[in-house]
């Protein structure tokens, strides 16, 4: 076989590989390259920056194990930034997979801060049918929430006093690998005018630029670098930012790949 | 017939107009109709998840029966079901309960594992099917080079030539991709998608599309 055609075909396992070391090594020696905050993830930051005590933000987890690595660290992220900022959190699901994850992080996280369930943060869990479960909140969150995930009614709920609808909450990010993201858009933010972001996978969030050049939604949160960019604001360094170095490696080395194949592929044409 | 055909098709034109028009109406006894109407679409809701269930234990007991592709995995899942639901019964579905174990221990690695693998297979994927055969080729790959470059770290690191020319660092120039020819042509996807939805409902309310009914019509 010749050189040119060697380069045609490369055996996948060797790029499996390849790509295997790529993705593990940088997680031992980190290169800690500077992250850039761009201004779609900086927009989120001030707009929870500039709440105080009395703002309310709801975090819903709409998402699986499948985007854990993207969307884990944007959602623990946001949450302590709203700890830290002493905003009043309320967090729920419309993926049933979601509520294990947010509730896992809200209880790790919420213990970081000294937050106290029903006093700082009310945890709704999970109900089935995202935009229904969204429009019965525009008119009340207590038609599909009538009780917190621990059965605590919400009338008993501290936290919850004064919160009924979408007038009641400052901002929605919801954070799905999945088009559910757009449910809020639709039934939240058009008939009530309620702010919104979006934590989405990388492999969305070209889908969604749209939306924010609009001004439809506050800040888009795409993917683990996203994620680092937000732990590079709050100054937080997080499972994000340590994933960074392995993203660039890996992204480094299937630009290499790609190089290669045309290389191969040219020569082969020319020939 | 009419229970099939004639009574559905009725109550789809009635709720169609109704919250259409509905939407469009700030008032509130318009908004009390609004109400009304998701505390039913609640119930509804629920009795689709009971359908699922139901239509979930019926295709993989039919897959088990005839000995289909694969049929020991449908096995797996309706063995997995009653383990799952005893489990949230017994201990609850919060965590420390056996429940979330088999959730944060089982179900948690093996999805996590399924997608991490995407990122070899991409890989090589990239390697074989990514070649510049034609000038539209190679515009999308040069764009999404500059995009994978510019949205991780390493892109402002080699962006060594931003002294020279301000503003046309690897990131700077991803954003403008993402920003502009991207936000274009999704937008212009967008409408075209909107008007579509719309003319799909508009036949779904008038009854000219009925398969969503079932049958030959």
């Amino acid at each position: 076989m010749k050189f040119w055609e060697k380069l045609l075909s490369i055996d996948r396992r060797i790029i499996y590989l390849v790509i295997a070391i790529t993705v593990i090594l940088p997680l031992f020696v980190p290169t800690g390259w500077p992250i850039n905050v761009t201004y779609e993830v900086k927009n989120i930051y001030d707009y929870v920056e500039n709440l105080g005590p009395d703002g309310v933000v709801l975090l819903s987890a709409d998402y699986d194990a499948s985007t854990l690595a993207e969307l884990q660290p944007m959602f623990d992220t946001s949450l302590r930034h709203c700890f830290s900022r002493d905003v009043k959190v309320m967090v729920m699901s419309l993926y049933p997979q979601g509520v294990g994850l947010a509730e896992m992080s809200l209880k790790r996280i919420a213990k970081e801060y000294n937050k106290v369930n029903g006093v700082d943060y009310c945890f709704l869990g999970y109900r089935p049918g995202a935009s229904i479960i969204i429009m019965g909140m525009g008119s009340n969150i207590r038609i599909p929430f009538p009780s917190d995930y621990y059965g605590t009614p919400l009338k008993d709920i501290p936290m919850m006093k004064g919160i009924n609808n979408f007038s009641d909450i400052d901002l929605v990010i919801s954070f799905s690998g999945t088009g559910i993201v757009a449910s809020w858009l639709y039934y939240a933010h058009e008939p009530y005018n309620q702010d919104i972001a979006w934590g989405v996978t990388a492999v969305m969030a070209s889908d969604y630029y749209p939306f924010l050049q609009s001004h439809q939604i506050v800040g888009l949160i795409g993917g683990m670098k996203g994620a680092a960019e937000y732990e590079t604001l709050i100054s937080k360094p997080g499972l994000a930012t340590s994933g960074m170095d392995a993203q660039s490696w890996a992204h480094i080395m299937i630009i290499i790949f790609i190089i290669i194949g045309n290389i191969g592929y040219l020569a082969m044409r020319k020939k | 017939m009419f229970l099939k055909r004639q009574l559905p098709l009725l109550i789809t034109l009635i709720c169609g107009i109704v919250w259409g028009v509905q939407y469009f109406i700030p008032h509130p006894a318009s908004d009390a109709v609004y109400s009304f109407y998701t505390d039913w679409a609640l119930v509804i809701g629920l009795f689709a998840a009971i359908l699922g269930f139901i239509s979930i234990i019926r295709l993989h007991s039919m897959k088990i029966k005839y000995h289909a592709k694969n049929w020991q995995f449908s096995v797996v899942t309706l063995a997995a079901m009653p383990v799952m639901i005893v489990a949230a019964l017994l201990t609850g579905t919060e965590s420390g309960g056996a429940f979330m174990w088999l959730y944060n221990y089982v179900e948690v690695p093996i999805e996590a594992t399924m997608f991490s693998l995407l990122a070899f297979y991409i890989a090589s994927a990239a390697y074989r099917a990514f070649r510049a055969r034609s000038a539209q080729a190679t515009a999308l790959l040069v764009a999404a080079a500059i995009v994978m470059l510019g949205r991780v770290p390493v892109g402002a690191q080699i962006s060594f030539w931003t002294h020279l020319f301000p503003g046309t660092s690897i990131p700077q120039v991803a954003s403008w991709i993402l920003n502009v020819p991207n936000m274009a042509a999704k937008r212009a996807i967008n409408l075209g998608v909107g008007l579509g939805m719309m003319m799909v409902s508009l036949k779904i309310i008038l009854g000219i599309e009925r398969t969503y009914l079932g049958g030959q019509d």
